[in-house]
């Protein structure tokens, strides 16, 4: 077997047993709430018989690990349940919020790589200078506020305060595509962006810094190569090698922290079906969509270790 | 006589932005297909005016005035397509560290074929193509897809350091310079870069400029000599006059420091080091250190003088300098002890492994009490393991015996008894990462006199002036934190540290090898010193078989991981009977043979 094979064999199976812990993690969270699924439906008036004939009903009498088993089961074989409250398959319930909320953090991602790559080594290469500390004064600053506050200085400068440009809150149209209605998308995805870019640009700026004081660059320099030879061939790929890493952990996040974005422009993701999901103890729900989050940090990391691989001659060779 | 290829006027390199000198009045002329050798310590600004050369400064330094004018052209007047031009066709650069100048993600032909892309050199491809594999040939390295298609880090130093040479030569330059290409290889792989260098440089008609710490290296390749200190050229002239009739005491004093492999003599260092840019003495900078100095040398900068015609100094005393008798027989029988002590620590067929290699196999020796035995070898050869074996601190498996005063010693230094453990004391190779940087001197110090005995206040205060001043620190440096101190002044500590457990071994592994000549040549006065007024009893570990004769009695050579030679250090010097030995005699550097031609 090829030896790269090998490696994303076995990170693989170590992501399988990841999300395997995360599952029974989140499940025994949401067993030590109080308060259950049961009277999350028939709310507070409930009589107690009401609400014993719905326990029974949606099986919540069963021992907390023979419905966890029962539910681990399903998800083997490709069944992830069906909502307790909805009555409808997990699936059914989320495709399309899954789909929404892909598009937003998709637009995110599209915009922030490339635009903190771009900031992030013209800041290095013009380290000091002017350029270089209005973006370093920029992307310490955002990367100090919080995603919530930056959204919300959004929605006051570019939605209710001063400009009304776009909409404050997202209320999309199911009948139509998503991309149809691009203007609903633009200041969540813009808050998603600028809580990412920031630390992006702060490593790529750093590690440009350090590749261009290196001896390989002033050899390249020194040998007659063009300003373009030097930066695009010799400085830019060692630069971006450890940009990898941070920038497949701030997609992780963005799948993570959509959460609280989807909140605040009340955008209809898998962020708010999952506080919905919470606040209705709706296991197989939260279950699904916590799942999904967690799978997708253990596919970024897993690429960019093996982009990081692949990029580095000396691992790569390593590794035969 | 060949035209001029190189001139330099007058060059002078600041501290950017403070304005600090760094280098001033920088003057020399090379002819085609001469070598120039520029000679200087760290702190000389040898390389700055090096890579000045290229109209090249390092980020924090500028240059400030002179000119530079290579094959006719002025470097400094040149714009900045020009100037690439220039670079790496009319004049290229090899760096110190091969294996950091090239780049880790380019495969070596494609670091190869863009010099020769970006000067146009070849009209095809395949034009180009021709050149590499001529420009592979001339440095003796094979030029098949296979090896071009390699990474750096798939080359051997020496391999790295020969691609790098031919990326100079690539373009067919007039000028070439060479900072301290061969720091860090090996003497065999020294030895042969330079012979190709030199084979090189005489068949094109190249100008070099080789920049190199040590005098001994460029004795042999050098035309003529520039002597840097503290940003001056202090001497300059055809190397068999600057050996013969060195006229500026710093010149003199490097030669005394340099270790001869021919005869025996007591290597004398200089004392104090370099001051950096900023700070500077007012007057000669090398005032302070020279035994020469009157009071004018305190407050005139000495002017450039002639010896002859071509031999430049700048020194007031010059002419006393000179008058004193040659160099060469300055060298003096240094006696050391040794011949007939009992053995005190024994190592039998010690095999030792590193993960699942074997890298030392059946080594025997014999520390003799109050001798010092020397252990010669290359890296890799297994000498840094074998003095970790001894002193407790290999961290794999081994098999074989350790005997230590006529009982086994244990194998880790932990399992082993307190007193044993303060009887064998090791000194690191590197004082720069060695000492704990938090920790004043005192602190350092008084580590182990608080571990290995019980001491009140004032006896303890009273061995820390005691242990300064027999490795000749000065007081006041006990409140001092390492980074304050130099190369020279840390290794000095190092030294008190591992004596203030009074023991009767002592471990030396490459302990001059980050040092200067003229500081190593005082750390191994030191070391003699300590041998003969304690009667301590020590491992030397060096890579510089020319250093071993000042200091040890006895010598074993090892090569990969065998002890190929071992006796009395004379005999082994005189008359080697390994080939290794032999091979290795042959590719050190000597000045012997500068010393005393004509």
């Amino acid at each position: 077997m090829p030896p790269l094979l090998k490696v994303i064999l076995r990170r693989t199976l170590l992501g399988l047993l990841t999300l395997l812990l995360v599952s029974g993690v989140v499940f025994a969270a949401t067993q030590a709430l109080p308060s259950d699924t049961a009277r999350a439906i028939l709310g507070r008036e409930a009589t107690p018989e009401r609400l014993a004939a719905l326990r029974e009903q949606l099986d919540l009498n069963r021992p907390a690990i023979v419905q966890y088993g029962s539910w681990l089961g399903g998800v083997a074989t490709g069944d992830l349940g069906d909502s307790l409250v909805a009555k409808q398959p997990v699936t059914a319930l989320i495709s399309g919020r899954v789909k929404n909320s892909a598009a937003l953090v998709l637009l995110a991602a599209l915009i922030s790589v490339p635009l903190a790559l771009l900031l992030g080594s013209l800041s290095g290469l013009l380290r000091d200078r002017g350029f270089d500390t209005v973006v370093s004064l920029g992307s310490l600053t955002l990367a100090a506020l919080p995603e919530f506050v930056v959204g919300i200085l959004l929605i006051l400068l570019l939605a209710t305060q001063v400009f009304h440009i776009f909409p404050a809150v997202t209320l999309l149209d199911p009948e139509s595509s998503i991309l149809a209605q691009l203007k609903m998308l633009v200041l969540p995805s813009l808050t998603l962006v600028l809580a990412v870019a920031p630390y992006i640009v702060r490593t790529l700026r750093a590690s440009m810094i350090e590749v261009l004081e290196s001896d390989y660059i002033q050899m390249a320099r020194l040998k007659g190569m063009s300003e373009r030879t030097v930066l695009g061939r010799h400085a830019l790929p060692n630069a971006i090698v450890p940009a990898i890493q941070v920038i497949a952990l701030n997609l992780a996040w963005l799948a993570g922290g959509v959460v609280v974005v989807e909140y605040l422009f009340n955008y209809p993701g898998i962020g708010s079906a999952l506080m919905d999901a919470v606040s209705n103890r709706d296991l197989p729900v939260i279950q699904a969509i916590t799942l999904l989050i967690a799978g997708l940090y253990v596919i970024f990391n897993l690429v960019a270790d093996i982009l990081t691989i692949l990029v580095s001659p000396r691992l790569r060779t390593g590794l035969q | 006589m060949s035209r001029i290829a190189l001139t330099v006027r007058d060059l002078r390199i600041e501290l950017d932005p403070s304005g600090i000198e760094i280098d001033s009045e920088v003057s020399f002329e090379l002819h085609e297909g001469e070598v120039l050798g520029l000679v200087g310590e760290s702190a000389s600004g040898k390389t700055t005016a090096a890579t000045a050369l290229l109209n090249f400064q390092r980020r924090g330094a500028r240059i400030a005035g002179g000119s530079v004018n290579v094959a006719g052209r002025e470097v400094f007047a040149l714009g900045k397509s020009q100037l690439r031009h220039l670079r790496g066709g009319e004049i290229s650069y090899v760096p110190q560290d091969p294996g950091s100048a090239l780049n880790p993600a380019l495969r070596i032909g494609t670091q190869l074929r863009e010099v020769l892309e970006e000067h146009g050199f070849g009209s095809s491809d395949a034009e180009r193509r021709d050149r590499v594999d001529e420009m592979m040939a001339e440095v003796l390295l094979p030029s098949d897809k296979e090896f071009l298609r390699r990474y750096p880090h798939q080359l051997s130093g020496g391999q790295q350091q020969r691609v790098v040479l031919g990326m100079a030569f690539a373009c067919r330059p007039k000028v070439i310079v060479l900072d301290e290409p061969t720091t860090g290889l090996d003497v065999t792989t020294q030895a042969h870069v330079l012979s190709t260098l030199r084979d090189l440089a005489r068949a094109h008609g190249v100008a070099a400029v080789y920049v190199t710490h040590d005098l001994a290296v460029v004795a042999e390749l050098a035309d003529r000599i520039a002597v840097m200190y503290a940003g001056r050229i202090v001497e300059l002239g055809p190397s068999h006059e600057l050996f013969r009739g060195a006229s500026h005491p710093y010149t003199r004093g490097l030669l005394a420091a340099i270790p001869v492999i021919e005869g025996r003599r007591a290597l004398k260092g200089i004392p104090g080091y370099a001051p950096r840019p900023g700070r500077r003495p007012v007057g000669c900078a090398f005032q302070p250190r020279c035994s020469y100095a009157v009071e004018r040398c305190e407050t005139e900068m000495p002017p450039e003088t002639t010896v002859s015609q071509s031999h430049l100094v700048r020194c007031w005393r010059a002419a006393e300098v000179s008058a004193v008798v040659s160099v060469a027989s300055d060298a003096n029988e240094s006696a050391l002890v040794g011949g007939d002590q009992e053995a005190l620590l024994q190592v039998k067929n010690l095999t030792a492994w590193y993960g699942s290699r074997e890298i030392l196999h059946d080594v025997d020796i014999t520390l003799r009490a109050h001798e010092c035995l020397a252990v010669v070898g290359e890296s890799g050869s297994g000498k840094t393991t074998l003095s970790r074996c001894i002193a407790g601190l290999h961290a794999f498996k081994m098999t074989g015996d350790i005997e230590f005063q006529g009982a086994p010693l244990a194998r880790h230094a932990r399992s082993r008894p307190v007193p044993i453990r303060r009887s064998i004391q090791y000194v690191f190779q590197n004082p720069y990462s060695s000492l704990h940087p938090r920790k004043t001197i005192a602190q350092i110090l008084k580590q182990p006199l608080d571990i290995f005995f019980d001491l009140d206040r004032d006896q303890r205060e009273e061995r820390l002036a005691e242990l300064l001043e027999l490795v000749s620190l000065e007081g006041s440096l006990l409140r001092r934190y390492p980074d304050q101190l130099s190369g020279g002044e840390r290794q000095r500590v190092a030294i008190a540290r591992a004596l203030a457990a009074d023991p009767t071994v002592l471990v030396c592994d490459e302990v001059t090898s980050w040092l200067d000549v003229s500081v190593q040549a005082s750390i191994v006065e030191l070391l003699v010193r300590l041998q003969r007024e304690i009667g301590l009893c020590m491992l030397f570990v060096t890579h510089n078989l020319a250093l071993i004769r000042s200091i040890a009695f006895e010598a074993a050579v090892m090569s990969e991981g065998r002890v190929v030679e071992y006796g009395p250090t004379d005999d082994v010097l005189a008359n080697p009977r390994a080939q290794y030995t032999r091979s290795l005699l042959a590719d050190t550097p000597t000045i012997k043979g500068a010393l005393s031609e004509g």
